[in-house]
């Protein structure tokens, strides 16, 4: 109780609530988590269910248009006469799901890695950082299209479509470690020629103690922020992997996969489709960026503006 | 003290500390720095051992190096006769549990994410796995209160602490695990000079109270005075003079330790007739020939450039000095 006084009389909240960029996002970001979380809740319809679908409801517009609409349909349907803001709420479920899970893989590898090549140095320190090198040298999207289409022609589309979400994590998370062993390693090599750690050493503490008790916390305040900014980038990785129909199946939709089953009939006149879905992402991403680069600000005095 | 009969504690010999000069595979060679040169030093039980010099004289590497934390180049530390230089960790143990350091900036040695009490508790909780929580909590706060530290501060963070406040917090954490010797490195020389005093006594009453051992290393030529029984003054990584307080102060044999000792101010205003040097202190990546400090000493001859000269007794002191060893000084 007395922590959460703290807490609010802090100066981290005190800046947050005097920007009014960081309190419009953080409130977009947390109403479309609690809609994603919410949907069996709050989704007119089910778009899992399929006794419930009917293909004649397919492709109805949004009922504020002069086209075909229906009024349970608020925002239209889409090609298989699911309703669109059910499968919007849905899929953005599953691109959550998929962008937080593979940032925690990520942060676990990168962190782990950055850890011990940062205190180790040496030779563990330029094996590891060669290896981030490579990587990244590799775009993310090359890696993802390359495994994934090599998984999907192995193991056929049946079962490619029952792991889609495993195998988006664990491509996407392995694909970005880099990003988080370098920053990690930089603070770690900041931090272990300060006396604490000397003290630590000197006190016949073993180095895996040092690192996780002594450095680690010191850490973590760059560990937070690119934490946020890579989630929404392995939320676009996601969706970009499903646009190009390597990501999530079309019975199981994330946003990706909406916006690229909308792309075919954006020439008929059906734009809502792809659009719909594209402005829920885009608010999505954005609002989770500008929230990072706030965080990024607050954290970092040596970056205060004006 | 020093009339006590002496048993040797902590013996360093022949220790040497070279930095960089290997050059890797794509990386450039770096220069060698000869940070330690042949440094024979023999710590006693219940000394307030000083070690005096100018700054990168290599005052804190022995320091380091004494403790654990730079292992030297070469040569051998003993504690009570057994070689602990060459100990992996968990070898050391039982000695980490006999040696601790304070260090020199209080500022950054308390880790800012943990409380006092769990920087306090952690020593304990390492070396002693079977202490129960009660147990644990009863030594931290009898330490806190021997070094003059309210128990109320344990759930703090050290942000909220004073610099001497911090400084004692430290000297805690070096008395949890009821050592024999700690190397205090520079421990007050980031302090206010009032707060100095104060440090400097919470030390000097552990030293009672404990039967303490210190390396107390110091550029105040006034602290070692007060504070310390034997003393050697170091310079360009060589001992240049090993004696007793009281010799040195009255009798400095050796050309630096007479020009160190001719620069403290006195109150008196005696003090103006100091021993002026000229040049610059030389760097330790490209050492003078001979005795380190031929470049700067007004008595130095041939032999000072061609020959390293020893510490040898010379009845009041210990000078690696050949001008005091042929009487030309």
């Amino acid at each position: 109780m007395n922590k959460m006084a703290v807490f609010l009389g802090s100066d981290f909240v005190y800046r947050f609530k005097k920007d009014k960029v960081a309190l419009v996002s953080f409130s977009l970001v947390v109403t479309l988590i609690l809609a994603a979380l919410l949907a069996p809740v709050i989704a007119p319809h089910n778009p899992y269910d399929l006794t419930t679908i009917d293909i004649m409801d397919s492709e109805l517009a949004p009922i504020w248009t002069d086209g075909d609409t229906d009024e349970r349909f608020l925002l239209g349907t889409d090609p298989q006469g699911r309703d669109l803001l059910s499968t919007i709420l849905y899929g953005m479920r599953i691109s959550l799901v998929i962008g937080i899970f593979a940032v925690m893989l990520q942060a676990f590898l990168g962190v782990t890695i950055g850890l011990l090549s940062g205190y180790i140095g040496g030779r563990v320190d330029a094996f590891f950082m060669r290896l981030a090198d490579i990587q990244l040298s590799l775009s993310t999207l090359m890696v993802a299209i390359i495994t994934l289409a090599v998984f999907q022609a192995a193991f056929g589309a049946e079962l490619y479509s029952e792991l889609a979400i495993f195998m988006l994590v664990l491509v996407i998370g392995i694909a970005e470690w880099p990003q988080y062993a370098r920053t990690v390693r930089a603070s770690v090599l900041a931090e272990k020629h300060k006396e604490y750690v000397d003290a630590a050493r000197v006190i016949g503490m073993a180095p895996k103690r040092i690192m996780l008790r002594h450095i680690l916390p010191n850490t973590l305040s760059p560990i937070l922020v690119i934490s946020t900014i890579q989630v929404a980038n392995a939320i676009i990785s996601e969706a970009a992997l499903s646009f190009l129909g390597l990501g999530m199946p079309v019975n199981k939709p994330s946003l990706g996969s909406l916006i690229s089953s909308g792309f075919e009939f954006i020439f008929s006149g059906s734009w809502w489709i792809t659009v719909i879905p594209s402005i829920v992402l885009i608010m999505l991403i954005l609002s989770i960026n500008l929230l990072g680069d706030w965080l990024r600000d607050v954290l970092n005095p040596k970056l205060y503006k004006d | 003290m020093s009339e006590l009969a002496h048993s040797p504690l902590v013996e360093i010999e022949n220790v040497e500390q070279r930095f960089g000069g290997s050059s890797g595979f794509l990386s450039p060679s770096q220069p060698l720095v000869k940070a330690l040169n042949s440094v024979s030093l023999t710590i006693n039980k219940g000394d307030s051992f000083c070690l005096v010099g100018e700054s990168g004289c290599g005052k804190s590497t022995l320091a380091r190096a004494v403790i654990g934390l730079n292992p030297p180049t070469a040569g051998h530390i003993k504690y009570q006769g057994n070689r602990i230089d060459n100990l992996s960790t968990r070898e050391r143990q039982p000695y980490t549990r006999k040696m601790q350091m304070v260090f020199q900036n209080p500022y950054a040695s308390l880790n800012p994410r943990m409380t006092v009490a769990q920087t306090l508790q952690e020593p304990l909780q390492i070396h002693f796995p079977t202490m129960s929580r009660a147990e644990i909590e009863a030594k931290v706060e009898e330490v806190m209160l021997s070094v003059g530290n309210d128990p109320s501060w344990l759930e703090r963070y050290p942000h909220e602490f004073s610099g001497g406040q911090r400084q004692r917090i430290s000297i805690a954490r070096a008395l949890m695990l009821d050592p024999e010797f700690i190397v205090a490195d520079e421990p007050i020389s980031a302090l206010d000079v009032s707060i100095q005093a104060q440090v400097l006594n919470v030390m000097m009453e552990a030293q009672e109270s404990r039967n303490l051992t210190y390396l107390f290393i110091t550029h105040d030529l006034s602290v070692v005075e007060h504070f310390g029984n034997r003393v050697a003054v170091m310079y360009l990584g060589t001992v240049c003079e090993l004696a007793d307080t009281k010799n040195l102060f009255a009798t400095p044999r050796h050309p630096y330790t007479q020009a160190l000792l001719s620069a403290v101010p006195k109150m008196d205003g005696s003090g103006v007739n100091h021993v002026k040097m000229s040049g610059e202190v030389p760097t330790a990546m490209d050492l003078p020939s001979g005795c380190v400090f031929h470049t700067r000493c007004p008595y130095a001859n041939d032999r000072c450039k061609r020959e390293i000269p020893k510490l040898k007794d010379n009845g009041d002191t210990q000078t690696a000095c050949f001008a005091v060893e042929e009487g030309r000084l």
